[in-house]
Order: structure tokens, then C-alpha cells, then sequence
């Protein structure tokens, strides 16, 4: 009985992971539908649609994407390599130094995976302003360089490092950093990687704080640049806001579908479950 | 003196994040509460204590308790459905199904694209008459529905295209779990004639569930912080209908700058943080001793 | 951060020295600007300040394209609080009382002296000032301003029976027409609806057409004092609520802005209320003929001015200050204000500016574009107070709940007096 019931239950499951599928797939497509089409066909799906690209070109010299896409870059970058620096230090430091209070420390620390800088944004504005650097790129990364989520990760990794690796290199005469370097770092590298690519695409589609701090082109991230281009005040051009949408989104997507297999194989490793 | 080398060093390896966090969380917070009870700076004149003033003004204020109301709602909405998607999608990917690949693209995709991009696709989704939505009605004789300037459904609309964005990040985490419990345990529970259904009950469910708690914290944090939908498709509007509470705090605090109101306001996003943190570190706590 | 600060202070301090000896008044200046309306505006914002940069070398003008409205004014009280606001911007005319709460801003008078300069304060519609001035200054000079319009689809008026070149003239004729232009399929559901007035985003604009025509005014000039519970007001959106509740002829619940024209285009609905400042827009976009008409009149014809005035921000130098004014008196000249309403459709801001060679021709070919000049003989101040941002949201609120019927248009206008009331207290003494 339970062979005949899971014969058909089979091509049914497979009829609706299908299905779903593809309603997630639908919104995707539909931009993409829009934005090689001509206006006219915005609602209308005709097959032998005419194609065309100059929906991109128009939205790309409608706005200085071009800056907007240099900003999101430097803003990642620097906010990636502010958070690997500083939570590998500070995970090595709760992994391996018994110092007084890490406990407590620690604790305090993962507090921000509760209290994210995103809800904070009226006192980091604030903060910012004191500082004198409102509409800057570093404003937008500095509440996101310490990452709780970052030196959570790392520690679990170095803990799980065996001792004996750590002391020989150290009878070799090497000091607590170069330890750090030769010994640990390398074998977090899957680590590294998954924690990369969420960092990355968070901080790439992040979009509240930047909004926040931002006041001009120079600054601006895709996100932000993406919204001040579509919420004209009057007549939204579905096509043009669509391929501006795609556009900002494509080097993510991109990097996706290429590294599609070693993202998941590295969040495995990295044992984040 | 050896002794307190490690102590030493280890101060010195953590100051640097050290310094970060407490400047822009733990600072901030503290601040965030003690700002709640002044007024706010207004052209010449200065702020001034004011003890729970703030914190009336909110009892009375219906957009706080509508806000608090829509957030608790959105909550209730998103976090069940997207985390039950998440692990049938696992499921289904992590099995041999047919296009694996291509549905695991599809699950996925979503999650790599800016909320505030894929807000605006939706936005067309929802467009009364001839957004895609009506038009598929319409082929089933529906008449047009005005989904966003309706405040039966605007709520629904945001939970519908943050379920979507969300499941396939979180699925990812199931998947990443699924790929660690042994096949042996399945091919044994197969040959003890054990169904699909018991199996995954009392095999495979209980072994993701610290990636369930995981995800659930993630999903969790989400719908308190993520409020880009908002931002792109409704305002809040219509009458407050989608107004989360972090987008009544930015709106209170970056439209009306009334920064003293705003704060107290984040304060109790961040009691409501708090308590649910709290919570989840209890049910954490009974998990490791059943275990 | 501190010694980099100094020491970018110090770069700065060196670099000045080095640029003031190079050109005795190079002068930077500054300048936010929103775009509310299609097409390709920032384009014609940037050849605009390229000419004036042209004519006057001395001034070079960093333009700063900052969203919508909503997102300049907000973005420039960003900037203000920390301490760099723009030099000059252009946001809504119904800021300025937060912007003079804020002390960010100069009025023009202490800037335009003289005969020359009363005389050039006096070269705009009175209309347009109505909401540029406040207690005897003149705090903002008009720019992009624009009233309400409506347009009509002729086509679609002609298949309804009616005369395509015969707009409403009143609301009983708006709603009668509107009954004839709703079209149902053969299930009984609106393929094409006879009218729509967005109500999304800032629905207190083309409320307050409504209110005015019932012969209500919204606030005193001041901007302390609100009256939304006039039954005037109740009245007008009484039958903003009707004309989908009762007679059917316009989509129920909240009706975006941002795709009014794009549902106008699809042939969704048949008549629009919206800017002027689209004109341009329809006219380059819609498949079919289209009419433009001042709006119907009820108790009195009217309809609030809106838009962007020039503002320049306190936080100046003597010098920017005067380079600003220079720069605002030539956007607002007579030919380039008629170059700005030929290219977008607003409302050239100065009688002299129709006077001007391009204009005539522009409405001698295309005469619908003086139909936004003709209305301004009935136009009101666009609705404004202290809080301007509150004690709008307190209407709006009010508006949508009507129209999305949770409370009654009574019940709604009761609620947003005592809100407004409550946050306007501090202004009244």
C-alpha cells in the first residue's frame, strides 16, 4: 500500500516543488520580460514581442549608476575587510586567551545579533554627526565593521582547532599573531568564504541606514541610488525602473549563479546550521 | 609576569571590535534610553528633561499602537511560513528530484536581490487592472483588486513578498543541515518499513532543529529590521495600514526629526528585542539539556 | 579621526589659499533639487546650470539631484543638522514654515535690495507667492509650481456619447460624465473606470482642490491654525468617498499617484486629476488625443498651487549668498522660466515669461499649456502650517481612512483636527 500511495505521491511532489519553483522564479522573470521590451508591452505578453536594450541604456544615463555602482563596491569591500580583520582577532582572542571577564565580554558581544546597528539608526546618526562624517562611505560601514555574527563563527572554528597544531607552531618560536596567521587562518578558510558571501550580499542590498546617512551622489549606494531613481513623484516607467532593477542586482545574481555549488558547500563546512 | 601576558594579549586581540561595538550598539542603546526622556532641540531651543513625557505621548499616539499592532502581525505572518517553506524547499532539493539544480537556482534567487529592487517589481505585481496579478485573475473572471490601497490587504501583500524573499536564504541553512544527517539513517529506516512522513517526524526534524532555532532567531530579527518594503512600495499608508515600527521611528526621526519621541520609540523596539532574545536563549538553554 | 580631520582641514585651508589666489571669486555653490515629475528633468536642470555656469564663470554650482520632494526636504534638513546644508535648494513651497522653524533659511528680501530687487520679487504670480511669503518676508522665490488639472481621454469620450471637446464643469457634470465613461464587462467588473484622483502619498493636495471648490479654506496663513472640521471639508470628502462609494465611477481604496498617468495611458481610466507639471509627459506618452481642463467648479472653481520654491539656506557666506541669488534670479528669468514650463509643463512662474517669443509659440501650437496659467485667477495657497510634515501626515491619515472606510468622512476630519490641534498648540501665542 505505501509503495502504490508513494508511486503517485512522487510525480505530485515533483509537480509542486515545480510549481513553487516557479512562482519564485515569476517575479524574476517578469522583470526581465519588462525590461527588454518596448513600454507598450509593460502589460501585455505577446510572444513575438519586439526586443530591445533601450531600457538600460536609458536608465543608465538617467542616473550615475556608474558612481552608484563604485560606491557599493568600495562600501563592501571596506566593510568585508574591517570585519574579517577585527573578528579574527577578536575570535582568536576568545578562543585561545583566557583573559579576565571574556565570558562577560563575549556575551556583550553577541548582544549585536539582537540589537543590529539597523534599529539603532537615530543614535548612529547622531553619533555620525558628532564625528563629522554624515555622507560619507565610511559612515555607512563603520557601525557594521564589528560583526558579533563574524567573531561567533570564527571562535566555534578556532575552538574546534586542536591544541597540539597551536603548540608546536609555537616551540617552533612563533608569536601569538604569526600563530594566528599560519595556524588558524587557514583552516577557517570555508568559514572565511561563507561568511564573505553574507556579508557581502547584506551589505550590498542594505538599504535603511544607508538611506540615513547619504546625501549625495558621491556617497550613495546602489540601494539607495536604485530607490531615489524609481520614487518619481509622478509616472512610474515600469520598464525603465525594471531594467535599472535588474541592472543593480545583475553582479550579485552573476556571481550566484557562478559560485552557486561553493556557496553551499562552504556554509556546510562552516558548519552554520 | 608571564602570567598576565595572555590577559594582556588577549585585551589587546578583542579592543579594536571591542571599541566598534561598544560605539555603535551598546552605546547607542544606553544613550537610545536615556534620550527618551528629553524633549527634542528645536531651532534655538534646547532639549530638556522631561522625564516619561515621551512615553505618554505614545500611550496616546494610535500610530505607535497601529505600528505595534502591523509589526506584531507581520511577524506572525512572515516567520511560520517562510520557515516552513525554507525546509520543504530543503527537502525537495536536497532529495533526487528532477531539475534540482534549476529549483534550488529558483529558491534561491530571490534572496541575492536588494528588497529594495525587488519591492519595485512588486509593486507592478500589485498595480490594480493590469498588474500581473489582476491579469491572471482576470483570466479566471476576478474582478481587479486594489491590493495595496486596501488596508485588509496591504499587510498581506508585504508578508507575501517578504516570504518570498526570505524562504530561500533560510532554506539554505536546511540544506547546508540536511546534507550532514547520514543517508545510512534513511536507508535503515526504509528497510524497517518506516513511511516518509514518520521518518522525517521523529528522524529528520528533530536533528535540524538547532538549524530551526537559527533560523527562527534570523527570522525573527528580520521582521523587526527589515523595513526597505516599506520604504518602496506603501509608506506606511493607506492610514498607517503597513507602518511597521521601525518605520514609524524613521519616520518620526528623519521626516518630523523629533528625535526625543523616536527614541523612546526605540526603546520599546528594543525591549521587544530584548524579551525575544531572552526567550530564545531559554528555549536554547532546555534544548542542550535534552539533549 | 580627529587628526585626520585637521589634517584634511589643514589640505583644505592650503588648497583655498592656492584656488582664492588663482581666481579672486571662485565661489562653489550647493544646490538640491527633487524631481516630481517624468522625463528627463535632471538633464534639463544640468544644461540650465551649465548656461548660468557658462555666463558666469566665477560661480560653478555642484546641482544635486536628491528623489522626490519628501526626500529633498528630508535630506535637506539632514544635511542641516549636521552642519552642511545645501547653499540653495529647491523644495515645496509648503516647507517653508519648517524651514523658518528650523532657522535654516534667509528671506529674500535681505538679499534683493534695492528698486531692482523689490521690483524683481513683485515679477511673479501673486498666487505663486501666496506660499512664498509669511509675516511681510518673502522666504521662497517659485520655480517649479504647478496647480491640479484634469485630463480627459477624447476617445473615450467619444465612444461614451459625449463631446471629446467638452470637459466637466462641475462636479455634477463630472459625476454624470464619469457614469457614462465607466465601462463593465459582461460579469459586471469595471474594464475602464470614468475618473480617478490619486490618494496615494500625498492625497491632501487634491483633497484640498476639492475643499476649496466646496468653498472651504484649510488653514489660516499663519500656519497655526486648521479647520478640517468645517462641514465644508467634511462635504468634500464626503464626495471624494462617493464618487466610488455611491455613484461607482472611481476605484475604491488608495489610488497610487506614481501610475495614475500609466493607468491613464492603459486606457484604465478615462479622466485624471493630476499636475500640470505632467503635461509634457502625457502629451509624449498617450496613445490616444487627450484634453486638458481646469477642474471642475462646485461652490467656486479652485484648485491649490503646488510645487518647489528656490530657497537659500543661512548657513552662507556674504559671497555665496549673492553668487546664490544671482543664481536663483537667472533660473527664474523670464526665458528660462519659459524654457522650464515648455520642457515640463509647469507653470512658468511669471506673467513676463508668456510674453516671451518661444512661449507664445508654444502656446499658439500646443494651447493646453496655458490652461495651469488661466486656473491660477482661482487658485489657493497650497495647504501649510508649522510641522508642515505632522500635521499633513494627521490629514492624510485622515483622508485614507475615509477613503478606505474605517471611519466616516465625519468621524476622520474629527480625529485629524485634534491631532493637528494637538501639534500646532506650541505655535499658537
Amino acid at each position: 500500500m505505501t509503495g502504490s500511495a508513494s508511486r503517485l505521491a512522487r510525480p505530485l511532489e515533483t509537480a509542486a516543488a515545480w510549481l513553487l519553483g516557479l512562482l519564485w522564479i515569476l517575479p524574476l522573470a517578469y522583470a526581465v520580460w519588462t525590461a527588454i521590451h518596448p513600454a507598450a508591452y509593460v502589460a501585455h505578453f505577446a510572444p513575438g514581442a519586439p526586443l530591445t536594450a533601450a531600457n538600460f541604456v536609458k536608465a543608465w544615463n538617467a542616473a550615475p549608476f556608474a558612481r552608484y555602482f563604485l560606491n557599493t563596491v568600495l562600501l563592501v569591500t571596506m566593510i568585508l575587510a574591517a570585519q574579517l580583520v577585527l573578528s579574527t582577532l577578536a575570535a582568536y582572542a576568545f578562543a585561545r586567551f583566557p583573559f579576565r571577564g571574556s565570558t562577560i565580554a563575549f556575551l556583550l558581544a553577541l548582544l549585536q545579533l539582537m540589537v543590529m546597528p539597523d534599529v539603532l539608526i537615530v543614535e548612529n546618526y547622531a553619533t555620525m554627526s558628532r564625528l563629522g562624517i554624515l555622507d560619507s562611505i565610511l559612515a555607512i560601514g563603520l557601525p557594521y565593521m564589528a560583526s558579533a555574527f563574524g567573531i561567533f563563527l570564527l571562535r566555534q572554528t578556532f575552538k574546534s582547532v586542536p591544541r597540539e597544531l597551536d603548540e608546536a607552531a609555537r616551540v617552533e618560536g612563533a608569536g601569538p599573531i604569526a600563530v594566528l596567521l599560519k595556524v588558524y587562518v587557514p583552516l577557517a578558510k570555508p568559514v572565511y568564504i561563507a561568511f564573505a558571501l553574507v556579508s557581502v550580499s547584506y551589505h550590498w542590498n542594505n538599504f535603511l541606514w544607508p538611506l540615513v546617512v547619504t546625501n549625495s551622489v558621491t556617497t550613495r549606494p546602489l540601494t539607495v541610488g536604485l530607490q531615489v531613481f524609481a520614487s518619481v513623484d509622478q509616472g512610474v516607467d515600469w520598464s525603465i525602473i525594471t531594467a535599472a532593477t535588474l541592472m543593480t542586482s545583475a553582479p550579485l545574481l552573476l556571481a550566484f549563479l557562478l559560485f552557486q555549488r561553493q556557496f553551499v558547500q562552504s556554509f556546510m563546512r562552516a558548519g552554520i546550521r | 609576569m608571564r602570567r598576565f601576558e595572555p590577559q594582556i594579549q588577549g585585551w589587546l586581540l578583542l579592543l579594536p571590535a571591542a571599541v566598534l561595538l561598544v560605539a555603535f550598539t551598546h552605546y547607542p542603546a544606553v544613550a537610545t534610553v536615556w534620550h527618551s526622556f528629553f524633549s527634542t532641540a528645536r531651532g534655538g531651543r534646547a532639549a530638556q528633561f522631561i522625564g516619561l513625557d515621551n512615553y505618554r505621548d505614545m500611550m496616546d499616539d494610535p500610530v505607535f499602537w497601529q505600528a505595534l499592532r502591523n509589526n506584531a502581525v507581520f511577524a506572525l505572518g512572515t516567520i511560520p511560513v517562510s520557515i516552513a517553506l525554507a525546509l520543504l524547499m530543503a527537502l525537495w532539493v536536497n532529495g533526487r528530484i528532477l531539475g534540482r539544480g534549476m529549483l534550488r537556482l529558483a529558491f534561491f534567487t530571490p534572496t541575492v536581490l536588494p528588497m529594495i529592487a525587488v519591492a519595485n517589481i512588486w509593486l507592478f505585481f500589485y498595480t490594480p487592472g493590469y498588474g500581473l496579478i489582476d491579469q491572471l485573475g482576470s483570466l479566471f473572471g476576478l474582478p481587479e483588486h486594489n491590493w495595496l490601497g486596501n488596508r485588509d490587504t496591504v499587510l498581506g501583500c508585504l508578508i507575501v513578498v517578504t516570504v518570498w524573499k526570505e524562504a530561500g536564504f533560510f532554506m539554505i541553512f536546511y540544506l547546508a543541515a540536511l546534507q550532514q544527517i547520514s543517508p545510512v539513517l534513511g536507508e535503515a529506516a526504509a528497510v524497517e518499513g518506516a513511511g516518509r512522513w514518520y521518518f522525517f517526524r521523529r528522524v529528520t526534524f528533530p536533528l535540524l532543529m538547532p538549524t530551526t532555532l537559527f533560523v527562527l532567531v534570523n527570522a525573527v530579527i528580520n521582521s523587526f529590521r527589515l523595513v526597505d518594503h516599506v520604504v518602496a512600495m506603501t509608506k506606511g499608508g493607506p492610514d498607517n495600514a503597513s507602518a511597521l515600527l521601525l518605520y514609524y521611528i524613521y519616520d518620526v526621526g528623519f521626516r518630523f526629526w523629533d528625535t526625543g519621541y523616536a527614541a523612546a520609540l526605540t526603546v520599546v523596539l528594543l525591549v521587544i528585542l530584548a524579551v525575544l532574545a531572552l526567550g530564545q536563549f531559554l528555549i536554547l538553554e532546555r534544548r542542550v539539556h535534552y539533549q | 579621526m580627529r587628526i585626520l580631520k585637521t589634517l584634511g582641514a589643514a589640505g583644505c585651508g592650503a588648497a583655498l589659499l592656492v584656488a582664492s589666489a588663482v581666481s579672486a571669486r571662485a565661489v562653489e555653490l550647493s544646490f538640491y533639487y527633487p524631481v516630481a515629475v517624468g522625463g528627463p528633468i535632471t538633464k534639463i536642470i544640468d544644461s540650465m546650470v551649465a548656461d548660468f555656469e557658462k555666463a558666469d564663470p566665477g560661480i560653478t554650482i555642484k546641482a544635486i539631484y536628491s528623489g522626490t520632494y519628501q526626500e529633498t526636504i528630508t535630506k535637506a534638513l539632514t544635511a542641516l543638522k549636521s552642519g552642511e546644508p545645501p547653499h540653495v535648494a529647491v523644495i515645496l513651497s509648503t516647507d517653508m514654515f519648517t524651514l523658518i522653524d528650523e532657522d535654516a533659511i534667509l528671506p529674500f528680501d535681505e538679499l534683493a535690495t534695492g528698486p531692482e530687487g523689490k521690483k524683481w520679487l513683485n515679477a511673479f504670480y501673486p498666487a505663486f507667492m501666496a506660499n512664498s511669503r509669511t509675516g511681510g518676508k518673502t522666504w521662497g522665490i517659485p520655480f517649479q509650481r504647478s496647480t491640479v488639472v484634469q485630463y480627459w481621454n477624447k476617445e473615450a469620450f467619444k465612444e461614451a456619447g459625449l463631446d471629446p471637446e467638452k470637459p466637466p464643469k462641475t462636479w455634477d457634470e463630472m459625476v454624470a460624465f464619469g457614469k457614462k465613461l465607466t465601462k463593465r464587462d459582461a460579469n459586471g467588473h469595471v474594464t475602464q473606470w470614468g475618473l480617478q484622483i490619486p490618494t496615494s502619498g500625498f492625497p491632501y493636495w487634491l483633497f484640498q482642490a476639492l475643499a476649496t471648490e466646496n468653498g472651504a479654506i484649510l488653514m489660516n496663513e499663519a500656519g497655526t491654525e486648521v479647520h478640517f472640521d468645517d462641514p465644508k471639508v467634511i462635504g468634500a470628502l464626503q464626495f471624494l468617498v462617493d464618487l466610488s462609494k455611491k455613484d461607482g465611477i472611481m476605484p475604491a481604496g488608495i489610488t497610487e499617484w506614481g501610475t495614475t498617468p500609466e493607468d491613464f495611458f492603459q486606457r484604465k481610466i478615462a479622466m485624471m486629476w493630476t499636475t500640470t507639471g505632467n503635461l509634457t509627459n502625457v502629451k509624449a506618452k498617450a496613445p490616444f488625443p487627450f484634453g486638458v481642463a481646469q477642474l471642475p467648479a462646485h461652490a467656486r472653481p479652485g484648485s491649490p498651487t503646488g510645487g518647489g520654491n528656490f530657497y537659500i539656506f543661512k548657513k552662507t557666506t556674504p559671497e555665496q549668498r549673492q553668487a546664490a541669488l544671482k543664481f536663483v534670479e537667472f533660473m527664474t528669468s523670464p526665458e528660462r522660466a519659459a524654457e522650464w514650463g515648455i520642457k515640463t509643463g509647469y507653470v512658468a512662474v511669471r506673467p513676463d515669461a508668456w510674453e516671451t517669443p518661444a512661449m507664445k509659440e508654444y502656446v499658439a501650437s500646443f494651447p493646453a499649456a496655458a490652461v495651469a496659467r488661466d486656473q491660477l485667477a482661482s487658485a489657493v495657497a497650497e495647504f501649510s502650517t508649522h510641522e508642515n510634515q505632522r500635521v499633513t501626515k494627521a490629514l492624510n491619515d485622515g483622508l485614507q481612512a475615509a477613503l478606505t472606510g474605517t471611519k466616516t468622512p465625519a468621524q476622520a476630519m474629527k480625529d485629524a483636527q485634534r491631532e493637528a490641534d494637538r501639534i500646532l498648540r506650541p505655535y499658537r501665542h
